[in-house]
């Protein structure tokens, strides 16, 4: 794996400076703000729930709490989704929620400095630009930043009960 | 020592004593007052006199020994109680109350209250006694001297084991005090104390054993407790002569040595008590039980009785207060050990039996040990609802006078456990449910008398267990609901409804929103909130409420909780591939059905017949969209379950067994999914779904209409059964 930001990861302390962890999805690789994750966990076990979207594999056992698991391979519309040894469930934790999101991989962990987050254009159907909080410009990677709180907490994931719902 | 470290043990101690005098105050027959209880209430003043000296709380003292007075007198039949007596007797327990408080907040108590309550004890005296209260009590002596029994063991040599010369005891109830390490001029006190209680026939001994033989009819336990305040527990031997009996034999064995002086009684007798006393620290209100006699303790010689009765109020004291988060996080940790302890457990069962045997039966120890420990945590969390209906004597008292009716509160089954979370969540709605039952339910005595019913209105408060449940009822025995003013006044708040609705739903109107059938609104209740939040909040604890009610004869409503909200008896079910959890409790039986107890009904949806029951079948495998299921009913299996006051058929493709599981609750991290009630982590460390039984047939029917072609035939249309071919 390539290193393109070693001297942006030592100064990391920096306010201004966010980490993110890089992960992909089919080729492309998205990345979130690293303080949202929790833990990074295989794929095994998950209990079915009937009637939930096709995205919502159902629920784990994480030490005695019960996490609703994500595919965002699924919601995002990707056309291959396999569960192997490479897959991968990154546990995060947002609004005082548990919820382990699937993915193809987890790469590195990058420090991006404002300047080098876009603003996100308007995407297409299956990934609302609401849900970015934009693209982080390295050399010659692209990197979707998800605002994870705002994608979990939307109606469309489901995730939770929505008032009048 | 600090004598401000006792401060806590004083106030809590108070605290309990306060709750018994309240309870006895209450239990109190004032035409014909049981001595015993007038006894028990004086001694709770008199113990809490003594300690507020002792600490030197003066209002509280003060205040305490006009009352301890005044109840002497009562005690010796010189005060003619009344029942305006016991409320001013009432009154000046919350006053004690509000001055414990004070103190414990650290602030002096309400001076003006004081003054008052002073007042208002002295006046009772002169027009009832011509008493004016201040002359010293038969009992006021001990606490002038409150820092005497501190001091007076430290100078004390530890007493031996010597005997007691030989006599002769006169026949009789008699009782074989022995003071040990106990100075003159407190002997003195003591002895004064003593004759308190009965006729004192004999007295001998020296400052390391003094004996006193008591004939009396007080019980050894409560005279303990009086003399608590002036000397440490352990200090004081009681047993009971038997006629001719050598009272040398009735001391042994010899009580441990003294230990250097402490201010408070209760700390000391927990720490130091002999074993065989231990469980029984003569500290709050032992008084409260009557004398009984208790089994002979194996440490005793045996024919002789134990000196020391363990009462009901010595073992709730002998407890620890330990904050709820703490016991959660102790079952779930304990949860956790029990799936860790199962997952090893199926790991080691395909190991080789014979090299691994050490391991396989270590194993099988855990489990047992495990267990165990899930047991006794999940006890813990467990209370009596005497905690809960202790607190209604007093609502019944003052509500029914303040009403202008004549009550008696019955309690039964005060010794059902409940989860404590549930029992402190239950509190407000009976308590709106019984004050309900007063105001609306029991008739004025002069209508209860001309519908030829006892003047005294009866309310009953019952709890039981009933499967995982508990029931808890409040039953009155007054004019019941009326069921057309009922419909009237559901029509003018413009409720839908009609007169072909059944009792049972007519009754569950009075749970609507802002409604009332009061006549006027009373300052108890009858302002329509209330009772739609009573219901919600039973709701909320996963529980229902039912109302029976029969005109002319009362009203019964009836809360059906869960037992724990932590735990549940399980049967797992699978379906396809998949594990469900049923909860036992809605379980009524399983059957493998056949062909001819199935029909079809409006083309699609199946009943079950079973003894003339028709019983709407609910697949699982469809309501959860289970692949590769058993989905001919005839191969399957149901079980007949319960929901919600209706049975339902569940197709099922086995039944593994029964466990009991922890309840995981799925919205902490996900929401609410229909059909399920919660979660559960099982053996193997997956997560399995625990049905909710009518969730599930609302599920299914949903999913029909869905898909179904056809439109479905009204709920409430009449079964026509029409037999089908399924084969």
């Amino acid at each position: 794996m390539n290193r393109y930001s070693t001297e942006d990861t030592l100064t990391a302390s920096d306010g201004e400076n966010r980490q993110y962890l890089v992960f992909s999805l089919g080729e492309e690789e998205y990345a979130i703000d690293i303080l949202k994750v929790q833990e990074i966990l295989g794929y095994e076990n998950v209990t079915r729930i009937a009637n939930a979207p096709e995205f919502i594999k159902g629920v784990t056992n994480l030490r005695g709490v019960i996490v609703p698991i994500v595919d965002l391979r699924i919601k995002f519309n990707l056309d291959k989704v396999d569960y192997d040894g490479q897959t991968v469930v990154i546990v995060v934790n947002v609004s005082e929620r548990i919820v382990g999101i699937v993915v193809d991989g987890v790469s590195d962990v990058m420090t991006l400095t404002p300047d080098q987050i876009k603003p996100a254009p308007e995407f297409g159907m299956s990934l609302s630009s609401d849900f970015l909080s934009g693209l982080g410009s390295l050399e010659n990677r692209m990197l979707v930043l998800v605002d994870i709180d705002k994608l979990l907490n939307s109606k469309e994931m489901s995730l939770v009960d929505q008032v009048g719902d | 020592m600090d004598i401000t470290d006792f401060y806590d043990t004083f106030f809590e101690e108070a605290e309990e004593l306060l709750a018994d005098m309240e309870r006895h105050l209450l239990e109190l027959d004032v035409d014909n007052p049981d001595p015993e209880q007038l006894n028990a209430i004086f001694r709770t003043a008199h113990s809490i006199k003594g300690g507020a000296g002792t600490f030197g709380f003066e209002a509280l003292q003060n205040t305490t020994h006009l009352f301890e007075n005044l109840l002497d007198h009562a005690r010796h039949g010189e005060l003619k109680l009344r029942r305006d007596i016991v409320d001013t007797f009432l009154e000046t327990k919350d006053m004690l109350n509000d001055q414990l408080t004070a103190y414990r907040n650290g602030e002096e108590p309400d001076q003006e209250a004081f003054e008052r309550i002073c007042k208002t004890l002295r006046q009772l005296a002169l027009e009832e006694i011509g008493n004016n209260l201040e002359g010293p009590g038969p009992a006021a002596a001990p606490a002038t001297k409150p820092q005497e029994p501190a001091s007076a063991p430290e100078a004390e040599t530890p007493p031996q084991a010597e005997t007691a010369p030989t006599t002769e005891a006169p026949a009789g109830e008699q009782l074989l005090i022995a003071l040990l390490g106990v100075s003159e001029e407190n002997r003195a006190l003591l002895v004064e104390e003593l004759e308190q209680f009965g006729t004192i026939h004999r007295r001998s001994g020296d400052e390391s054993r003094y004996e006193v033989v008591l004939e009396t009819t007080t019980s050894a336990d409560d005279i303990e407790s009086v003399m608590c305040f002036i000397i440490e527990p352990e200090q004081i031997e009681t047993s009971t002569v038997l006629a001719g009996q050598s009272s040398a034999e009735a001391t042994e064995p010899r009580a441990q040595q003294p230990t250097p002086a402490q201010t408070e009684p209760a700390e000391q007798s927990a720490a130091t008590a002999p074993a065989a006393e231990a469980p029984a620290p003569a500290k709050a209100g032992p008084a409260i039980e009557p004398p009984e006699q208790p089994p002979a303790d194996p440490k005793k010689p045996a024919g002789k009785p134990a000196a020391k009765p363990k009462p009901k109020a010595g073992a709730e004291s002998s407890s620890i207060r330990v904050s709820v988060e703490k016991v959660d996080q102790i079952i779930n940790l304990v949860g956790e050990l029990i799936i860790t302890q199962s997952m090893l457990d199926q790991t080691v069962s395909e190991l080789d039996g014979v090299t691994n045997g050490a391991l396989i039966n270590g194993m099988s120890l855990l489990q047992r040990n495990a267990r165990d420990l899930q047991e006794s945590v999940m006890s813990i969390r467990m209370i009596p609802m005497d905690f809960v209906f202790s607190r209604f004597p007093r609502v019944v008292r003052e509500t029914s006078s303040k009403l202008g009716k004549e009550i008696e509160l019955c309690t039964e089954g005060e010794s059902t456990e409940l989860d404590k979370s549930l029992t402190e969540r239950i509190i407000d709605p009976l308590t709106h449910l019984v004050r309900n039952s007063l105001d609306h339910g029991i008739e004025l005595p002069e209508e209860r008398e001309a519908a030829g019913k006892p003047r005294r209105g009866k309310l009953t408060l019952s709890a039981r267990h009933q499967g995982g449940n508990i029931i808890i009822e409040v039953i009155d025995d007054g004019a019941g609901l009326n069921r057309d003013r009922l419909l009237a006044k559901a029509r003018e708040s413009g409720l839908n409804v009609s007169d072909s609705m059944t009792d049972d739903e007519v009754w569950q109107l009075i749970f609507a929103a802002g409604f009332s059938t009061a006549k006027e609104v009373t300052d108890v209740s009858g302002r329509g909130v209330g009772m739609d939040v009573v219901k919600r909040n039973i709701q909320s604890l996963g529980g229902h409420v039912q109302i029976m009610s029969t005109p002319g004869q009362g009203t019964t409503i009836r809360i059906v909780l869960p037992l724990t909200l932590a735990i549940l008896d399980g049967m797992s079910i699978k379906v396809g591939q998949e594990i469900f959890i049923l909860p036992l409790s809605t379980v009524l039986q399983s059957l493998q059905p056949t062909k001819d107890d199935l029909y079809e009904m409006a083309g699609q949806d199946l009943v079950l017949r079973i003894r003339d029951e028709y019983l709407p079948v609910v697949a699982v495998h469809e309501a959860m969209d289970v692949a590769d299921a058993q989905t001919d009913p005839l191969q399957s299996i149901a079980v007949i379950v319960q929901g919600e006051g209706r049975r339902y058929a569940l197709l099922v493709e086995e039944l593994i067994g029964q466990q009991q599981v922890v309840v995981k609750n799925l919205e902490t991290n996900y929401r609410k999914v229909p059909g399920v009630s919660a979660a559960t982590i099982l053996g193997d460390g997956s997560v399995a779904l625990i049905l909710d039984i009518p969730g599930l047939h609302q599920l299914s029917l949903s999913k029909k209409d869905a898909q179904g072609p056809r439109s479905r035939a009204p709920k409430k249309a009449p079964l026509s059964p029409t037999e089908v071919d399924l084969s």
